[in-house]
């Protein structure tokens, strides 16, 4: 098919390599291409998407000022199994913190781990729950989603206070939270994570709000 | 339509289907076939690629060596796929947050490397089009068929949460087929899929069978060899 006959063993792996180093070049030219074009528009969608994200997790008044503005970086990251470069962001109004979202990370869900986004006021209420990755069986156990079931609301007005340590579990297991059919694992799991970020939220009060009121 | 195009169509839907003659494609076919969304939604994405890559292929044919022209395909669907990844994300990002899963799944379909090897390479790029447009869409009916099986045994509804990838319009669109149903595990999880799959290729060779049977039936000749004769009205 070639457009010059190869005549022997090397001038055919001459041009077979030659050809094949020119579309290599060429298809990865074409990715770049592709990838500089759209790299700040990507960027600009990503950050939208997590400042829509956090706003599910915080009502609207407990801030005043964009949810982004104030991350701050996590004290004892390893209490949410979450890595060194996670931040938790402060819902600040009239230039006082007066709700925290903190990432946390379930890593016992049924496919590996589940990364939530949680949303707790300075009374240590939990104002929205959400699962920002996973993967989790579709038809099963991704009603973790907002979308796909309205189970992540049942956290909702949750505290430490009003809610005893032992009922952070499933139905099944003796606690308060529904599971769902055919998957226990994934709710399981969900709930001990944001039990976990109710826990942390409490031990670092001090360091969560404080910091967030000197900038 | 030609004779040639009607073949296509015909071979991608029904005589040389991927997913139920070819048997291509089955690893993301099996994988998110667990409702009719992810079905339509991994048709629609493979369907796209198919198109492109046959295309793409299509066009160069003459200018790449019968030795290395394997490497080269795969190539070009790589950087396809990526390139189509690459531009949802910049253009579309709520319909990349939805088909974004899929992508990666098709570059694990063989059914577009053999649609690139057996028809595209050899075949001027209008027609090597046309036959990705067939086999893409025989692909995508196989899968919403599969996904509303699974989706009615599994959870007993059929087009659940369509209004993800069609937007608000399809925000009714559940039918909850049996109501307070308990699920049937088995039917989400991977063996109802193997299962499903196997019933439907059943079903359509059951048929084929049928209608190979009705042609023999026609001929005299063949009838004598049939042990399933059957006098029907149109034989004289």
């Amino acid at each position: 098919m070639s457009l010059e006959a190869p005549t022997s063993l090397t001038a055919s792996i001459r041009t077979g390599a030659i050809s094949l180093g020119v579309f290599a070049v060429l298809t990865a030219a074409a990715i770049s291409l592709t990838y500089v074009a759209g790299s700040e528009s990507i960027a600009a969608n990503k950050a939208a998407a997590k400042a829509r994200a956090l706003g599910e997790v915080m009502p609207p008044h407990l801030y005043d000022q964009s949810l982004l503005s104030a991350p701050q970086n996590l004290v004892d990251y390893g209490q949410l199994n979450v890595s060194s470069d996670a931040v938790s962001y402060a819902a600040v109004k009239s230039g006082n913190t007066q709700a925290i979202v903190l990432p946390v990370i379930a890593k016992d869900g049924y496919s590996g781990a589940i990364s939530l986004l949680v949303g707790i006021d300075q009374h240590g209420l939990i104002q929205g729950v959400r699962a920002i990755e996973h993967r989790e069986t579709p038809g099963l156990g991704d009603k973790l989603e907002r979308k796909k079931s309205a189970w992540v609301d049942s956290f909702n007005g949750r505290s430490l206070a009003n809610t005893p340590t032992d009922d952070w579990a499933v139905t099944k297991d003796g606690g308060v939270f529904d599971a769902f059919t055919g998957a226990t694992i994934t709710p399981r799991a969900v709930v001990n994570a944001v039990h976990q970020g109710l826990l942390y939220h409490q031990r670092h009060h001090s360091a969560l709000y404080s910091v967030a009121q000197e900038q | 339509m030609s004779t040639e195009q009607t073949k296509l169509m015909m071979n991608g839907l029904w005589n040389n289907n991927p997913a139920l003659v070819q048997l291509l494609g089955l690893c993301p076919l099996l994988a998110v076939t667990g409702s009719v969304v992810n079905a339509l939604g991994l048709g629609f994405a493979t369907l796209l690629v198919l198109v492109g890559s046959n295309l793409l292929v299509s066009l160069i044919r003459n200018r790449v060596a019968d030795d290395i022209r394997l490497p080269v395909f795969v190539m070009i669907i790589a950087a396809l796929v990526t390139i189509a990844e690459l531009t949802m994300q910049a253009l579309t990002y709520e319909l990349y947050q939805i088909l974004g899963i899929f992508i990666p799944l098709i570059v694990t379909n063989c059914a577009i490397l053999g649609r690139a090897d057996a028809y595209a390479r050899k075949n001027p790029p209008l027609l090597a089009v046309l036959d990705g447009l067939s086999m893409g869409l025989g692909f995508a009916v196989v899968l919403v068929l599969l996904g509303a099986m699974r989706e009615f045994l599994g959870q007993g509804t059929l087009f659940a949460d369509m209004h993800l990838l069609l937007g608000p319009m399809a925000q009714n669109w559940t039918l909850v087929i049996i109501d307070d149903y308990r699920g049937f595990l088995f039917a989400v999880l991977p063996p109802g899929a193997f299962v499903g799959m196997g019933l439907i290729i059943a079903a359509k060779n059951t048929f084929d069978h049928y209608q190979k049977m009705q042609k023999l039936q026609a001929q005299p000749l063949a009838e004598a060899g049939s042990k399933r004769v059957r006098v029907t009205g149109t034989i004289a």
